[in-house]
């Protein structure tokens, strides 16, 4: 067979890339199992198995079906605000955890706008802590993701069909069963091993809403074996279970739970009929409840943070400062490793199988695994707390890399295709080619991954609290702290400004990719 | 001279065999139905496509292992000539330097390039800006200021209508007497090998034969060649 002349140039950088995601991955794996064999998992462990099992299912069914009829109101209603509202959806992704968490709080917590109302009526205060408040947070974050994803399923029906069924005169009902509950079983257990995966992961949500015996995730677990137990052998036993569970829900839906939907656009309506009734009070029921439900809790936040804006803690700054550094270290990491690889994979260099699978891999790690390894690792060459920003940087690149490679390689694969020829031919030089064909065409992808890379680094609350100390805490983790020592309104005023930096530093990447672009 | 030397180019369900000479300066059209090798032969002598066995030769030095760049070649594909986000002043600049550069000398010889083809003034736009007939302008601008002695054209003007493309023929053959090229142009149209007025190469059932006078060659055609134009 003739062989493109042009697909023989080594993939080096592409090689050392995915060698370096390997090491944190299957790398901090290994360590992990190397401690793992001193300590067998105790009845504790099993039962932070089952809870974190039992919350993942619980939020992945919950949110799924939830968003089916939103996601149908969407697709088939137009009314003001509906493109901004699709937008919104998106929000949650790169809301930090424990904003969303505090805003939860302001309606539903203690001292929250549900439990004042149930007083007024001379009702019991309700606890939001345990596995109602973990599944319902984890609702909130994941819904509007779940919304998008079969969104996206409807508008992939053609018109066509609709236009059939309309002129077959087709029931309502007889409609969902032949066109939309085809779409559904298809797409809805994808979104559903989505959320799940999501959720088994989870630490902050867990950390802040759960605890005790009742509700403590492994991940939590793990966080309390090295940090209050000084049980490493405990922690690296956890750290396999986790693992062991990622790897099961990721090779469950390899191919199901790689697209979640971003930047395709999602402002078309769907050719399909609306009908009146009953009908369109549902979906406006649905539509109402949905944004109430997402936006209520951030509202309360803003209304409580504003108030503690004028009493801002000693240190904040300085926290600030870090998360921004971590950030933007993140980001720099993230883009450069995942164009590396998404270029290599569109040239179908040697291997691309190989940096493909690389590229995914993270997507069965978690935080505390990862930071866990790398903890048993260091342990001897440095102090956790001098190492705890390198590590944030180095594991918060590792996990947000799945995100910008699949957004850039679809276009990396399509730069590839459409111009590579007529590069070569051309004989431009690699510096030419770089700065007047490969960037020009990449921006935007290259801008948007950034930017949430940048927002979820900025948000993050994971593995830093292996590692920090107390004069070296990020953002997210000083906000914990006060929470900790219940001086919510500070924490409120404190999480409005991470959540204004997150979404500042995403738009600003975003606002850079499509300047720049061609 | 071009030598094709016992080449064989393979792919899944395909063969062709060349082992030909093209003399330097001829004009050469590369006739046959579609499918039989036409383009594949093309991006071999341009570098895209690795030959089997056999080598490829010009004024004697072997060039079967050089990269596309390195060619004494410039190829004009069916489409995709031109970058869609540069400007056509940037995209002849690469034709000059493969770094691209454009400075005040690049910047003359560009719009004297496009003078000559007729595009004077348009240095600016997009070639998404252009009409098809003058993005092919655009692309033989580059090819004039590229000058490499062999030019290969792969159909780049089968989109054109009928007047529109026997005035990028005429374009054509004003810029390979300009750089003394020598040029081969794949067509399915015997009308373009006339008006060519050189020689014609016809590729057909898995081979290529050796170029021959196109008048001559239609006055007297051998029968894959009949069985092509449907006059056997």
């Amino acid at each position: 067979m003739a062989s493109r002349i042009g697909t023989l140039r080594p993939p080096v950088g592409a090689a050392l890339t995915a060698a370096l995601l390997g090491a944190m991955t299957l790398g901090t794996v290994a360590v992990v199992v190397a401690y793992a064999g001193a300590a067998m998992p105790g009845v504790a462990d099993w039962a932070a198995v089952r809870f974190t099992v039992a919350q993942a299912a619980l939020s992945a069914v919950i949110s799924g079906l939830l968003a089916v009829p939103v996601a149908r109101a969407l697709a088939r209603r137009r009314f003001a605000g509906r493109g901004a509202l699709i937008t919104l959806m998106g929000a949650p992704f790169l809301l930090p955890v424990i904003v969303a968490v505090l805003g939860l709080l302001a309606i539903f917590g203690r001292a929250g706008v549900m439990n004042d109302g149930l007083a007024a009526l001379g009702l019991p205060r309700l606890s939001i802590y345990g596995l109602h408040g973990v599944v319902m947070a984890h609702v909130f974050l994941n819904l509007p993701l779940a919304t998008r994803m079969l969104l996206l399923g409807w508008q992939a029906i053609p018109a066509e069909r609709f236009r059939l069924a309309q002129s077959l005169d087709l029931t309502p009902g007889a409609q969902f069963r032949h066109l939309e509950w085809p779409m559904l079983r298809a797409t809805l257990p994808g979104a559903m091993l989505t959320v799940f995966t999501i959720c088994l992961a989870s630490f902050a949500v867990a950390l802040t809403l759960g605890g005790g015996p009742g509700a403590t995730t492994v991940e939590l677990a793990i966080y309390q074996a090295l940090r209050f137990d000084f049980a490493p052998e405990r922690a690296a036993t956890l750290a396999v279970l986790q693992f062991v569970l990622c790897l099961t829900a990721l090779g469950l839906g390899w191919s199901l739970i790689r697209d979640t939907g971003f930047g395709t656009g999602l402002g078309r309506r769907v050719e399909m009929p609306a009908p009146g009734g009953w009908r369109k009070g549902m979906d406006v029921a649905a539509i109402v409840l949905a944004a109430g439900f997402l936006m209520l809790p951030l509202g309360a936040l803003v209304i409580r943070g504003l108030g503690g804006m004028g009493d801002l803690p000693g240190g904040m700054w300085a926290a600030t400062l870090r998360s921004v550094l971590v950030a933007l270290a993140t980001t720099v990491l993230v883009t450069g490793a995942a164009l590396v690889l998404a270029l290599a994979a569109g040239r179908r260099a040697a291997g691309h199988r190989l940096f493909d699978a690389a590229a995914t891999l993270p997507l069965a790690a978690s935080s505390l695994v990862i930071g866990t390894g790398l903890f048993l690792a260091l342990r001897g060459v440095a102090s956790p707390s001098t190492l705890a920003l390198p590590v944030t940087i180095a594991v918060n690149a590792t996990l947000a890399l799945p995100y910008a490679y699949r957004l850039l390689l679809p276009e990396a694969r399509a730069l590839h295709q459409g111009h590579d020829r007529l590069a070569q031919s051309l004989g431009l030089t690699r510096g030419a080619r770089f700065r007047l064909v490969t960037l020009p065409c990449l921006a935007r992808p290259l801008g948007f991954g950034a930017g949430i890379t940048a927002a979820l680094s900025m948000g993050d609350l994971g593995v830093i609290t292996l590692f920090a100390a107390e004069n070296n805490a990020t953002l997210p983790l000083f906000i914990h702290g006060l929470m900790g020592s219940y001086r919510m309104e500070a924490a409120a005023a404190t999480a409005l400004i991470l959540m204004g930096i997150s979404f500042a530093l995403f738009a600003l990447f975003d606002w850079i990719g499509r300047h720049a672009a061609a | 001279m071009l030598q094709l030397d016992r080449l064989v180019l393979e792919e899944p369900g395909f063969c062709l065999e060349a082992d030909l000479n093209l003399p330097k300066g001829a004009r050469c059209a590369v006739l046959g139905p579609s499918g039989a090798g036409k383009s594949t032969l093309l991006n071999a002598i341009a570098g895209f496509v690795a030959p089997q066995a056999g080598r490829i030769l010009w004024e004697g030095a072997d060039i079967t292992r050089l990269p596309p760049g390195q060619r004494p070649v410039t190829i004009l594909f069916q489409d995709q000539n031109l970058f869609p986000h540069l400007t056509v002043e940037r995209n002849l600049a690469l034709g000059l330097s493969p770094d691209g550069r454009l400075d005040a000398e690049a910047r003359g010889r560009i719009a004297e390039a496009l003078e000559r083809t007729g595009l004077a003034g348009l240095g600016g736009r997009k070639p998404g800006q252009l009409s098809g007939g003058q993005q092919g302008r655009a692309a033989l601008a580059r090819a004039l200021l590229r000058a490499r002695p062999l030019l290969l054209l792969d159909e780049p003007f089968a989109a054109l209508g009928p007047a529109l493309k026997a005035e990028m023929l005429a374009l054509v053959r004003a810029v390979a007497d300009e750089t003394g090229a020598t040029l081969l142009m794949v067509t399915h149209d015997p009308q373009d090998a006339r008006r060519l007025d050189g020689l014609t190469m016809l590729v057909a059932e898995g081979r290529a034969h050796p170029p021959m006078a196109t008048e001559a060659l239609f006055a007297d055609p051998p029968p894959a060649l009949s069985a092509y134009l449907g006059t056997g």
